[in-house]
């Protein structure tokens, strides 16, 4: 057996966007000695590709935006399926964490007055996102970054976590290897926050990076940690169709926020007859389900979409607010968007569910095991406002750093214990695809998967198709149980996707057995065989999904009952 | 469906040599996908960082044709047909493996720039007018290609006495922020060896956000530099002026 490498820290912080750097920060800040260990470079998480904004009710384009309202905006977006405390939070501590990142030198777009801009939203009552043109997540990550690494704490880049090591009950660290050299690597922690972000790449169309496979997910999985809501998977209404290079390539809902009208290949403003209140700003379940309607239904733009139209707004104002759409758009598609409409249609872009986490400190249900960002569920419900990310992310980063580093701190780190068989085991896994003479290719079975998601598991689902679906993933895991591979463990792309499709495989089993159980619709869950939204049975509660032995076990649990003056809030028109 | 020859550089630190590919071409192609075809039907092994495929977090970096690119944001269309098109890592960075390279000074230099300081009593009011130049240094994605393409790492190797033009605008955006009270001009002089660039603009050409490296940020740091040490008074003023509520 080789030599690992070991690195000992009180926290470690899996995941380097928004919500891992947060709770880095917040956990060195603390006092912890921290390890963020990322594995892709410092700085290129997913939270860099976030445009639109980050949702906050700072009122100050819209004086009459409140804690309130926001916290109500989210749980009606959420089809009241949120963790309301953790939905409380968010509203509440939203301000303050935006006005922290601007003292950490981040520079949002400016109102008359020279305060920070705020722009509407899809679900959102006020004008709510604070932004930086299209860029919002590059600004917010090289905030993050900057600020992080100036903060005492040891980053750990392009090294992949695949095993949370365990002592009894506890969490006692991680395993994982090296990109560049192959090398294994063990941190020994007294806590770990997960933060590794969401599952896209499981699906053909996603506005996802690479990164996206749901290893944090599968991590707390494995761990016995329990998962909630997977069955809500976010289609954003708005993906690039058309060159098919770009498919799925998120056209941000800034868009419709800074006046985007839709319309199909008759020229009608189809809106109109989804939700005729809202209109383009409805929420993205609705949005989607409406575009994915109208294509079906013979409506659909030549490649299959809508088309979105911004050119009224006139190319100095679109060249300034939208300009990464500007560019996108020309350079990929050869159009002009401030001459003529865009077509769009859904893409694969945000996991509402995730690991169950205490609202106050993001503690999973794994004593030491803190998750927070897009990898934690409860937050959202069944469908997530546009901006609720990103001020997830600081809310919730901090907290999961706060709670992680005073969890490290109660605790005598001297007596946890690694376990070498666990160690080797975890080894051995990871070099069976070397060992194989024959078998899969990891890329071909990787491509398979995202068929059976996208066409079983998509906007709309029905039972026949489930089952279907379910039947194709056990085929995918027979298959993916004897991959092969060539080449050396120095960065080996096709080895480092074999350890990807097992965290693909298990959250793909999560979101269908979650999918088949729920018999309703709501958010963005679309059963075609149970049209209706039913508040007396599937309103009251979560679907979870744990381990059990070597199967997966699919059960619910009641929503926690909210207070009454919460209730009042809700019930309130603003 | 046309075919394309991608030639690529494989190897590591100890060498390498070029293989050639043949790639079915889609349209609207870049060469990212191309990258990818190869590793899913001939080298699963092949070596390539990339993350967003969207021209965003500036991972994909590579020379294309000999000229530093992001190869996601490089359509096959766009370049010369018939002809084989070659892909080699950035040559200003030590190769790991086949378009990888190891580009961690980048994040070493970046350590040694004091942070954003504000004043400790501030409103936070700031006017559009006053951020447009930095927003313009913040939209860098740190895909490195100026740095690769910069004469002064690239061939004379001066990475100890220079930091490139991705530090040069990082310093010019916390200089140039209106809330910030350091001052960086004797790191600007000595450390980060702004006396280096002799203005050749090729870091601006190859910049994919098309930031203006070398107008906007390097000429107004050099002037600075000089100001402070052959002029100080006039610096003071400003200074004064441009931090107008200090
Ligand atoms: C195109 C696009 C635009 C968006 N725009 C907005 C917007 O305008 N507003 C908004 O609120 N939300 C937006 N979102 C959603 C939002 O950006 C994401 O939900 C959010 O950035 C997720 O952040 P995170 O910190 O949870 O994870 P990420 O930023 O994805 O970070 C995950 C981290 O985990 C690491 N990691 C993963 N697995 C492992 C492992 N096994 N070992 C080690 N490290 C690992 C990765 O390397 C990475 O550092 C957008 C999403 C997309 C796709
Ligand atoms: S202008 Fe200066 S920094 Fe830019 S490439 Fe030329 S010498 Fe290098
Ligand atoms: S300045 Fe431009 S070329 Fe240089 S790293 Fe930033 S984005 Fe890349
Ligand atoms: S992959 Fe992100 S910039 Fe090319």
């Amino acid at each position: 057996m080789e030599k690992y490498e070991t690195h000992v820290h009180d926290v470690i912080v899996i995941g380097a966007g928004g919500a891992g750097l947060r709770a880095a920060i917040e956990a060195s800040a603390q006092g912890a000695s921290v390890g963020l260990v990322c594995k892709s470079l410092l700085g290129k998480a997913h939270t860099v590709m976030a445009e639109g904004g980050i949702a906050a009710a700072l009122a100050n384009v819209d004086v009459k935006d409140n804690w309130q309202v926001h916290f109500r905006d989210t749980m009606k977006g959420g089809k009241m399926l949120n963790n309301w405390r953790m939905a409380q939070i968010h509203a509440q501590e939203a301000p303050d964490r935006v006005k922290e990142l601007e003292m950490w030198g981040a520079l949002f777009d400016r109102t008359n007055d020279g305060r920070i801009m705020q722009r509407a939203f899809g679900g959102h009552s006020w004008k709510r996102l604070c932004h930086v043109g299209d860029r919002t997540g590059l600004e917010m990550i090289r905030t993050l970054q900057e600020k992080g690494i100036h903060s005492g704490m040891d980053v750990y880049m392009e090294c992949t976590i695949t095993h949370l090591l365990k002592d009894g009950e506890r969490i006692a660290g991680a395993f994982g290897y090296w990109r560049e050299s192959g090398r294994f690597v063990v941190f020994k922690s007294k806590s770990v926050v997960l933060a590794t972000g969401g599952i896209g790449k499981a699906y053909k169309i996603t506005s996802n990076s690479w990164e996206y496979t749901g290893d944090g997910h599968a991590l707390a999985y494995e761990a016995g940690a329990e998962l909630i809501d997977m069955e809500f998977v976010q289609f954003h209404p708005t993906g690039m169709v058309w060159p098919p290079s770009v498919k799925g390539i998120l056209v941000t809902e800034a868009v419709r926020g800074e006046g985007g009208i839709l319309t199909n290949s008759k020229g009608e403003r189809f809106m109109e007859r989804y939700d005729p209140q809202k209109m383009e700003l409805s929420t993205r379940d609705v949005v989607a389900r409406s575009i994915y309607t109208e294509v079906k239904e013979g409506r659909g733009s030549p490649h299959g979409g809508a088309f979105l139209d911004i050119s009224h707004k006139g190319p100095e104002y679109i060249k300034r607010k939208l300009p990464s759409m500007y560019h996108q758009f020309m350079e990929f598609a050869d159009i002009d968007i401030t001459k003529g409409p865009m077509e769009v249609g859904p893409t694969t872009h945000y996991m509402m569910g995730g690991v169950r986490v205490q609202a106050e400190n993001g503690a999973s249900t794994v004593p030491g095991l803190f998750a927070a960002g897009e990898v934690a569920g409860g937050m959202h419900g069944a469908n997530r406002l546009g901006g609720n990310s990103l001020s997830d992310l600081l809310v919730f980063g901090r907290r999961a750093g706060l709670g992680a580093a005073q969890y490290a701190n109660e605790i005598n780190g001297d007596s946890l214990k690694i376990n070498e068989d666990e160690l080797e085991q975890a080894a051995r896994e990871m070099l069976r695809p070397f060992e194989n003479a024959h078998g899969e290719n990891p890329y071909t079975v990787h491509s398979t998967l995202q068929d059976v998601m996208q066409n079983y598991f998509g906007v709309f689902r029905i039972d026949e198709g489930l089952k279907h679906g379910i039947n194709e993933l056990e085929k995918l895991k027979e298959r993916a149980s004897h991959l092969k591979i060539e080449g050396t463990r120095l960065y080996n792309p096709g080895w480092h996707l074999c350890r990807d499709l097992k965290s693909m495989l298990i959250i793909s089993e999560a979101i269908a057995k979650s999918a088949l159980q729920r018999q309703e619709s709501r958010g963005a869950h679309s059963r075609v065989d149970y049209p209706n939204t039913d508040d007396y049975k599937w309103g009251k509660v979560n679907s979870v999904i744990t381990k059990d032995g070597e199967s997966m076990r699919i059960g619910v649990s009641p929503l926690p009952e909210m207070p009454e003056e919460l209730k009042r809030i809700i019930a309130e028109d603003k | 469906m046309a075919d394309v020859i991608l030639r690529v550089f494989r190897g590591d630190a100890q060498g390498g040599e070029e293989k050639d590919y043949k790639v079915p071409v889609d349209e609207g192609m870049v060469v990212l996908d191309a990258l990818h075809y190869i590793q899913a039907n001939y080298d699963g092994d092949l070596a390539v960082r990339w993350n967003c495929k969207a021209a965003k977090c500036g991972s994909c970096s590579a020379e294309v044709n000999g000229k530093p690119r992001l190869t996601c944001k490089t359509r096959i269309d766009s370049l010369p047909q018939g002809e084989p098109i070659t892909v080699y890592p950035m040559k200003a960075f030590p190769v790991v493996k086949d378009l990888v390279t190891d580009v961690k000074w980048n994040y070493q230099t970046h350590k040694k720039i004091p942070p954003f300081t504000p004043p400790k009593d501030t409103d936070w009011r700031m006017y559009q007018e006053d951020i447009d130049r930095i927003q313009e240094f913040r939209k860098c994605i740190e895909c490195f290609l100026c740095q690769n393409v910069c004469h002064i790492l690239r061939n004379h190797h001066k990475n100890d006495a220079f930091f490139g033009p991705r530090f040069m605008i990082k310093i010019a955006e916390l200089e140039m922020h209106p809330l910030d009270t350091l001052d960086r001009s004797a790191m600007l002089r000595k450390e980060a060896g702004v006396g280096y660039c002799n203005i050749t603009k090729c870091c601006t050409e190859v910049c994919p956000e098309h930031i203006h490296i070398t107008d906007n940020a390097i000429i107004p740091l050099k002037e600075r530099v000089a100001d402070k040490y052959f002029d100080p008074i006039n610096w003071l003023l400003r200074k004064l002026r441009s931090n107008g509520n200090l």
